[in-house]
């Protein structure tokens, strides 16, 4: 008897839960479950629940071809490992379900102890996002890096760039009308902020770092003062 | 020999993958080095017609994927250059025929063989693109100084990160001096700065390219065309060679072209 394999249903699709074990193995297994099964997965969204396993982009790239091989579709990874988030981030692929599973909220159970308040959380992203990359997080998100023409940034709380911007950015996405959006270069193609979408006209002249916020409903930039206090 | 295997890609169609596969492998086969070019544009083939070896063509990729013919026998031999080979796409089936793995196994027969193996990559980011990319060493990225190749070459290049093949090194192709001076185009300076990656040549427009495609002459063994040179440098590079870009900028007028002309391969 190999290790087990859980399949629940999810709103996006089917979660399959991996258990413990080594990777190989498990993906062997996998494989023959999503075979035997193929009338009961075919066409379907996967989400796949990796556990603690650690995979990298060979791995997992191979892994979507296969799972694509058999008509069905790799939507999302889940994982307790950073490494493997990552991974499935850059290969496009999702690393949350869009509503909280009996899984996830597990999950969170089990994560260690933060003293952050609710919705401080942030993710440091220490690349460069390139055009049709996406990336959803109910956090704060900061980028170390450019967001190019063409990336999507969807953040619940702030967005930070140290770098370009020039992707679509979209902060306090869950309707939060005093999230802000800040760049050292402010060139978004397009802005929103909650419900309010701006398209920040073409800038002449020497970039400098701008922060964009809500304004009597309206999105406005600033140029960054020194002693500019909106947070406090 | 350990051949490299370099891939030339774009996303987007039209901006010279294949003019430039058949010009930087014909200026690496005129250094004699031995160089297989392989069309995995299956379906849409070209990179034979730019060789001029359309005529010559019995069997192709999918033959030798399928078993149906040995490597060798479908390793088309240059008529010019003794060093070049080309293995020709299928035209009469389409890009699932091949998978990755299949390019990977097919590169590692060819690898002890040859001093290079470059890869003509379709269009696109699909099943072709993915074939192409799969036994590459090199990757690289080819665009023109406009808006929309250049979005579509960040597009590919996080796609190259993703499948660790990165970084990949660019070409930037067709560009005019003029207008660049003008303003009215994007210069090698702005495409850098949104592409942030390592520059494998500038290849400036040319009527030349065109013409030699037409004839089935690849414009790299012009000795006095400009594109020809800007090629022939980036086969050199290709090579590990440090070689000075071409200061395109300077031949801006008339005057400057002819001087040019007189003066070939000077930079």
């Amino acid at each position: 008897m190999g290790p087990k394999i859980q399949i629940k249903g999810v709103r996006d699709g089917l979660l399959v839960v991996l258990g413990e074990g080594e990777w190989p193995e498990l993906h062997q297994t996998l494989l023959v479950t999503l075979d035997q099964r193929i009338d009961f997965f075919r066409g379907a969204k996967i989400f796949l629940d990796v556990g603690n396993q650690i995979l990298r982009a060979v791995e997992l790239g191979q892994l979507r071809d296969e799972i694509s091989g058999r008509g069905l579709t790799l939507w999302g990874v889940l994982s307790n490992s950073p490494t493997t988030e990552n991974t499935a981030q850059m290969l496009g692929l999702a690393t949350r379900l869009s509503r909280p599973s009996a899984a996830l909220q597990q999950r969170s159970m089990a994560a260690p102890e933060t003293n952050l308040e609710d919705g401080e959380e942030a993710i440091l992203v220490h690349r460069t996002l390139r055009s049709g990359y996406s990336l959803k997080y109910p956090g704060h998100v900061i980028v170390l890096g450019d967001v190019n023409p063409g990336a999507e940034v969807t953040a619940g709380g702030n967005v930070i760039v140290w770098g370009r911007l020039r992707g679509t950015v979209h902060a306090g996405a869950e309707g939060n009308d005093e999230a802000v959006v800040c760049a050292l270069d402010l060139a978004p193609m397009q802005l929103r902020i909650a419900g309010r979408v701006a398209i920040p006209p073409q800038r002449k002249g020497k970039p400098l770092p701008e922060m964009a916020h809500l304004k009597n409903g309206q999105v406005v930039a600033e140029a960054w003062k020194t002693g500019f206090k909106l947070f406090v | 020999m350990t051949a490299k295997v370099v891939t030339i890609t774009s996303g987007k169609g039209g901006v010279g993958k294949t003019t430039a596969t058949a010009n930087i492998a014909t200026a690496l086969a005129a250094t004699r080095d031995k160089v297989v070019c392989i069309d995995a544009d299956i379906g849409l083939r070209n990179l034979d017609v730019i060789l001029g070896l359309e005529n010559r063509i019995v069997y192709d990729l999918v033959d030798v994927v399928e078993g149906r013919c040995r490597l060798r026998q479908a390793m088309i031999r240059d008529k010019r250059l003794p060093e070049l080979y080309l293995i020709p796409a299928a035209q009469t089936r389409d890009k699932t025929a091949v998978s990755p793995s299949d390019m990977v196994r097919l590169c590692d027969e060819l690898r002890n063989e040859c001093d290079w193996i470059l890869i003509d990559s379709p269009a696109g980011i699909e099943r072709g693109f993915r074939n192409a990319v799969a036994p590459a060493d090199v990757v690289v990225v080819i665009t023109n100084p406009e808006i929309s190749a250049v979005r579509d070459a960040d597009r590919i290049i996080g796609l190259i990160e993703a499948e660790e093949k990165g970084p990949a090194r660019l070409i930037i192709n067709r560009i005019k001096a003029e207008m660049v001076k003008r303003g009215d185009m994007l210069s090698t300076e702005d495409v850098l700065e949104l592409l942030a990656v390592d520059l494998l040549g500038v290849v400036p427009e040319d009527d030349k390219v065109l013409m030699g495609g037409n004839r089935g002459a690849p414009v790299a063994l012009e000795e006095r065309s400009l594109a020809g040179q800007a090629f022939r440098n980036i086969a050199r590079r290709l090579k590990g060679e440090e070689v000075p870009f071409l200061d395109l900028m300077k031949q801006g007028g008339l005057f400057g072209r002819l001087s040019k002309l007189l003066r070939p391969g000077g930079d």
